[in-house]
């Protein structure tokens, strides 16, 4: 953050939410949130370099706390994904656990005090740097869109091209020629519509919590009754935040599973 | 806009979340974390003993087995011995049966003999008496020549 100026409310909020954004090409599209990016990155990378550390040490007798927590997380993710898909596991319960731990942490970025972090940042990135990737709708979309490309994938792996095609016209009203076209636009709209509801949604949730912490903390820099106020509620949206944190990570999870769950049916 | 009151405001909220997280958040999860070590540990250990109690069995059964197979093998050596006995004890009381018999049949016949002497004796005395009769061509009283005829008797 700049100190020699001023800082109007806007402003402030303004430059916690501008990207770090590296044009590699002409036309607005060809931009590079390097921000998110980076933390995305860094965040999976120590999430799965984790998770290897442990389960490298993995014994099968008494688990250490480490291993014991990460069975556990692991033997929720399992018994979600055995809940909803019976069949092969090998692929979605991977899936669904790098889905929730990746977004748990991205989503967990909101907890860090912003200005602490932008004081830290701004040594290498003074125009702005957003640390939850997950209040990036490009990441969230990235994400759903995956799952979205995997969904595709697993209908024609398992129904056969020929039998996706089909689905497409002949469900879920039926197979009769007339209902072709209503049948096909049906299914256009889910298939647009899925991976929008399963990105809007987390991206929505966190951005809000963004923007909630960023309101209380411009009501802290305008008096010292200020102060104490938003600290006190910014620790009660904090904690309340860990639920959003969790549940979103979770609802996530959840559709994830849910969608390619239901690619593996046949209508 | 005053910076530095928001990063005050920041770092007190932020302390006061980590706080809260170690007070309310890290001990469920830990004690999750540390039922599920005990469970396994617990599981772990029965198995251990199971295993322990098995083998132990294992081993009584076999000693068992052999104490067994060693108090048959005294018995039948026992029974084997009591058999020979047996034989030797039968073999003695037929052989002193036998020799009772033996002694027995042995004295039946020497009374026998004894009793067909007399027999021959008194036959013979007779004969001499008769003889004697012939000789003297008259009858032998018999009542006054008792004694000379005993005494005869007796010398046959």
């Amino acid at each position: 953050m700049a100190a020699e100026a001023e800082l109007t409310p806007t402003q402030y909020i303004g430059q916690h939410l501008t990207f770090n954004a590296k044009a590699v090409g002409d036309g607005a599209f060809w931009t590079l949130h390097v921000d998110t990016l980076a933390t995305a990155v860094l965040l999976g990378i120590s999430s799965i370099g984790f998770l290897w550390w442990v389960v490298r040490g993995a014994t099968s007798g008494v688990p250490g706390k480490r291993q014991a927590f990460i069975e556990l997380a692991f033997d929720f993710v399992d018994a979600q994904v055995k809940d909803i898909f019976h069949g092969d596991r090998r692929l979605i319960a991977p899936v669904a656990l790098t889905v929730f731990v990746w977004v748990l942490l991205m989503n967990s970025m909101d907890f860090l005090p912003v200005d602490w972090v932008a004081k830290f940042t701004h040594l290498f990135a003074p125009e702005g740097f957003r640390i939850v990737p997950t209040a990036d709708v490009n990441s969230t979309f990235a994400l759903a869109l995956s799952v979205w490309l995997l969904m595709i994938y697993f209908s024609i792996a398992v129904k056969g091209f020929g039998g996706w095609i089909h689905e497409l016209f002949c469900s879920p009203f039926g197979a009769n020629p007339v209902l072709w076209p209503a049948n096909f636009l049906f299914n256009l709209v889910e298939y647009v519509s899925k991976p929008l509801s399963h990105s809007l949604r987390l991206f929505g949730n966190m951005y809000a919590g963004e923007i909630i912490f960023l309101l209380l903390w411009m009501m802290a820099a305008t008096s010292l009754v200020g102060t104490v106020f938003a600290s006190l509620l910014g620790l009660g949206w904090a904690i309340f935040h860990i639920l959003i944190v969790a549940l979103q990570a979770y609802i996530f999870m959840m559709l994830t599973i849910v969608y390619l769950a239901m690619a593996h049916e046949s209508h | 806009m005053n910076i530095n009151l928001t990063l005050f405001a920041q770092a007190i909220t932020f302390a006061a979340f980590i706080w809260f997280t170690a007070k309310f958040v890290w001990p469920p999860l830990m004690r999750a974390v540390e039922a599920r070590q005990k469970q396994i540990a617990d599981g772990l250990a029965a198995g251990e003993r199971g295993k322990q109690d098995l083998e132990q069995a294992a081993k009584r059964t076999e000693e068992l087995l052999r104490e067994a197979r060693q108090k048959a093998q005294e018995i039948l050596a026992h029974a084997d011995k009591r058999a020979v006995e047996l034989i030797e004890e039968a073999k003695a009381a037929a052989k002193t049966q036998g020799e009772q018999l033996v002694a027995g049949a042995k004295a039946e016949i020497d009374q026998e003999v004894f009793r067909a002497k007399e027999m021959l004796r008194a036959q013979v005395a007779a004969l001499a008496v008769t003889g004697a009769e012939k000789i003297l061509r008259r009858e032998v009283d018999a009542k006054a020549h008792a004694d000379l005829l005993r005494a005869v008797e007796a010398e046959l």
